[in-house]
């Protein structure tokens, strides 16, 4: 074909040649052009709104897209555009932060990395006159050097929800030690059901909760190793108990944060967030019942891990002002929208005190009786503890539950990573 | 369409920069160069820019501090690279792929072959075989893992996997989960075999193709008998070329193994390739990309190696290949 065209058209061959590698050119800068997720166009002149972009990882319930949305677009100061991330939102974000073409307004976790790199600004002003509305731990957890750089936007607790019929018919009390809820896992196996599902990696998402129910903590308020002591090590082993005895459900088609297994009659018992707790009342009624992670003995008490989600502003957004004061608008002066977030998808306890007293769907059932545990017993994240010593700790808990290895060996290793670390931060 | 085709080859030799006296045919050579760039030149960028820039500025990296940044400040030597090639898990990684290595290249080599032979044999529907087992090639890893994970072989009483040994009484086997005995290692090394069977397949179909079929009649009247004799003393050596290519490519992928491990088991510390772990230290929540990229370097010399060992023992390249 091309060689019986007449030589006239060449030229025209020749611009339709260079045009077509010009637009795919185009199409493919453009295409790599940092999708920021914020709204395009709309430049800073003449007064016009500015744009912030907001970026969330997926929740797991119907509605909550939708929900963020609709509070971005009430928002009337500035375009707001939300971008919502399945998958690995820890790495997009990652990366994300390493330019201004990242988020200007994001959910995470606070680690003192994100600090000292210079990627938070810190949020004092806008906190200031409410501060007193939070609690300690969701404000520790966010503070460095006495600065706040989040706000909380949810806190979720992580506890052992069970079916009751399943407990009774076995006789068996809902454990007050490590020992008891070993023991009650393996009763409550059979070939058809597991006693518990802690997750598909054995159990990872117990080594805090069993290191707190030990009196241990990740590190002491000296910034030292606070999980180098023989109770935590036999607190550690009775994971491994727990996984050698076969009582332990693996290889679940969906993971522990979702209450797909417990759900499906798979186990009698399942370690989850209280965000479950709509899902898991539609599908098993009444038949369902709480317990905090049991004490290793009557010396120490249980624990919660009280985790979440906490907004921040970019140190690299053009807008940090504006971005701030969205922020606020949010997070501290929107009430409704910040109730609808924390109870009308998943359940979430309302970082705000005031919320939290009046938040009706919180007070009755398991939900009260979560909220309660986490009062008592919950443990929120040590912002000093930074995802290496976090890799280490995870390394230790997959050789201690999985492979059998000695905790106390095991523990000695995990403190040379975070010793390292920690002299790497602190000097 | 072979008659089209041919028209459009072009009748000399791209030579860019090579310049002829004489004015018309000049202006035929500038035009060709032109149009060498156009079709070149976004290729060439999108190297410079996605490949040979990361590279190099990886190795800029790899002498700093670098914790969440890319524009480090803090020089520090060669202690990134003395720290992970101290780093016990590093180094279990490379452990890691070893047992892969050793797994997935002899049987992907000899599967592959095997099922080029069958192809090859088959009188009827060749081209149908050809497509049925090469079309897993055009699966995403990413998506055949999840199918792995969720249905095949998950642990719970509905999968699969323990479907079918349930009927023989086989109690549920949390495939990959358990540590010991590792079965992880049957998902993993079966998703990579359904996925890349096909491609080394076809492979192999092209090099068999190739042996000239005098070979085979010369044989037949020397006697051979017809089967393992002449598989081994006529196909097996004639296909060296291919051979050596689908060795060296197939320990290069399983060097650069990281979708199915990241998508069954994640970044565990009992079975992780290094790949995974160095995703892990630099790209995950831990961004310390000083250690990372030293990884990354340490690793792409590893490969620079084995794969020139590889070509010395088999003489890959040689002349008459």
């Amino acid at each position: 074909m091309p060689a019986h065209v007449p030589n006239a058209g060449l030229n025209r061959r020749d611009l339709l040649k260079r045009a077509g590698g010009l637009a795919a050119l185009a199409a493919f800068t453009a295409a790599c052009g940092g999708n920021t997720g914020r709204p395009s166009g709309g430049g800073g002149s003449g007064g016009a709104k500015v744009n912030l972009a907001q970026w969330f990882h997926q929740y797991g319930e119907a509605g909550t897209q939708q929900a963020a949305i609709k509070y971005a677009k009430a928002y009337t100061d500035a375009n707001v555009a939300v971008q919502w991330t399945p998958g690995d939102y820890g790495s997009k974000l990652a990366s994300g932060l390493l330019s201004s073409n990242g988020p200007d307004v994001f959910e995470s976790q606070l680690n003192i990395g994100m600090v000292k790199s210079n990627q938070v600004v810190p949020l004092d002003d806008i906190i200031a006159d409410v501060k007193s509305d939070f609690s300690e731990g969701d404000l520790a957890t966010n503070t460095i050097d006495g600065k706040v750089y989040g706000i909380r936007m949810i806190v979720d607790p992580q506890v052992i929800y069970y079916r009751k019929s399943m407990l009774d018919k076995a006789g068996i009390k809902p454990p007050e030690t490590i020992d008891d809820l070993v023991a009650a896992a393996k009763e409550l196996t059979t070939d058809k059901v597991k006693g518990i599902f802690v997750g598909n990696d054995g159990g990872n998402a117990l080594g805090g909760p069993a290191l707190w129910s030990s009196g241990g903590t990740y590190l002491t308020d000296d910034k030292k190793p606070g999980f180098t002591n023989d109770r935590a090590a036999s607190a550690l082993g009775k994971l491994h108990q727990m996984y050698a005895d076969k009582s332990v459900l693996l290889g679940a088609p969906t993971d522990w944060w979702d209450p797909g297994a417990i759900n499906q009659g798979l186990v009698a018992m399942q370690w989850i967030g209280m965000w479950a707790v709509p899902g898991m009342v539609k599908a098993l009624g009444d038949d369902l019942g709480v317990f905090a992670f049991p004490a290793l003995d009557a010396q120490s008490k249980p624990a919660v891990y009280s985790g979440g989600w906490t907004q921040f502003v970019s140190a690299k957004s053009a807008n940090v002002d504006a971005a701030k004061k969205f922020v606020k608008w949010l997070w501290i002066d929107q009430a409704e929208f910040q109730e609808d977030w924390c109870l009308n998808y998943g359940f979430h306890i309302p970082p705000r005190k005031s919320l939290a007293a009046k938040a009706a769907k919180l007070q009755s059932g398991v939900a009260a009786e979560t909220v309660k545990l986490t009062t008592e017993f919950g443990h929120t994240d040590n912002p000093s503890w930074t995802p290496k010593m976090g890799t280490a700790f995870t390394d230790l808990l997959t050789n201690v539950i999985k492979k059998g290895a000695d905790p106390s060996a095991e523990i000695t290793k995990a403190e040379k990573t975070v010793d390292q670390e920690l002299s790497r931060l602190f000097g | 369409m072979s008659s089209s085709a041919q028209d459009v080859v072009p009748t000399e030799p791209v030579a860019a920069g090579k310049r002829r006296v004489g004015g018309k045919r000049q202006k035929g050579i500038a035009g060709t160069t032109r149009t060498f760039w156009l079709f070149v030149g976004p290729f060439v960028a999108g190297l410079l820019i996605f490949s040979y820039l990361p590279i190099i500025w990886s190795l800029v990296l790899s002498f700093f501090e670098a914790y969440n940044t890319v524009t480090p400040s803090k020089f520090v030597g060669l202690q990134n690279y003395i720290d992970m090639l101290t780093d016990r898990n590093f180094l279990s990684s490379l452990g890691t792929f070893t047992v892969f290595a050793v797994f997935i290249v002899p049987l992907t080599f000899v599967m592959s072959l095997a099922l080029a032979l069958l192809v090859n044999q088959v009188k009827v529907a060749k081209a149908f075989f050809r497509s049925v087992f090469f079309l897993p090639t055009a699966c995403s890893y990413v998506v055949a893992s999840l199918i792995w994970k969720l249905s095949i072989f998950n642990g719970v009483r509905f999968g699969l996997a323990n479907t079918v040994l349930s009927w023989f009484g086989v109690e549920n086997i949390a495939w990959l989960s358990t540590v010991d005995p590792p079965w992880y290692w049957i998902p993993i090394i079966s998703v990579r075999l359904w996925l890349q069977l096909g491609f080394y397949m076809i492979l192999f179909i092209a090099g068999l193709q190739r042996i000239n079929p005098s070979l085979y009649e010369a044989a037949y009247v020397d006697g051979a008998k017809p089967g393992w004799q002449i598989f081994r003393y006529i196909t097996l050596p004639q296909l060296r070329a291919t051979s050596v290519s689908v060795l060296i490519l197939n320990l290069i992928a399983a060097y650069q193994a990281f979708d199915e491990f990241y998508n069954l088991i994640g970044n565990v510390n009992y079975a992780r390739p290094p790949l995974v772990y160095l995703y892990g230290i630099s790209l995950g929540s831990i961004q310390d990309l000083g250690h990372g990229s030293a990884g990354a370097l340490i690793l792409a010399v590893i490969i620079m190696i084995v794969t020139q060992l590889q070509t010395r023992v088999f003489g890959f390249g040689k002349a008459g290949d």
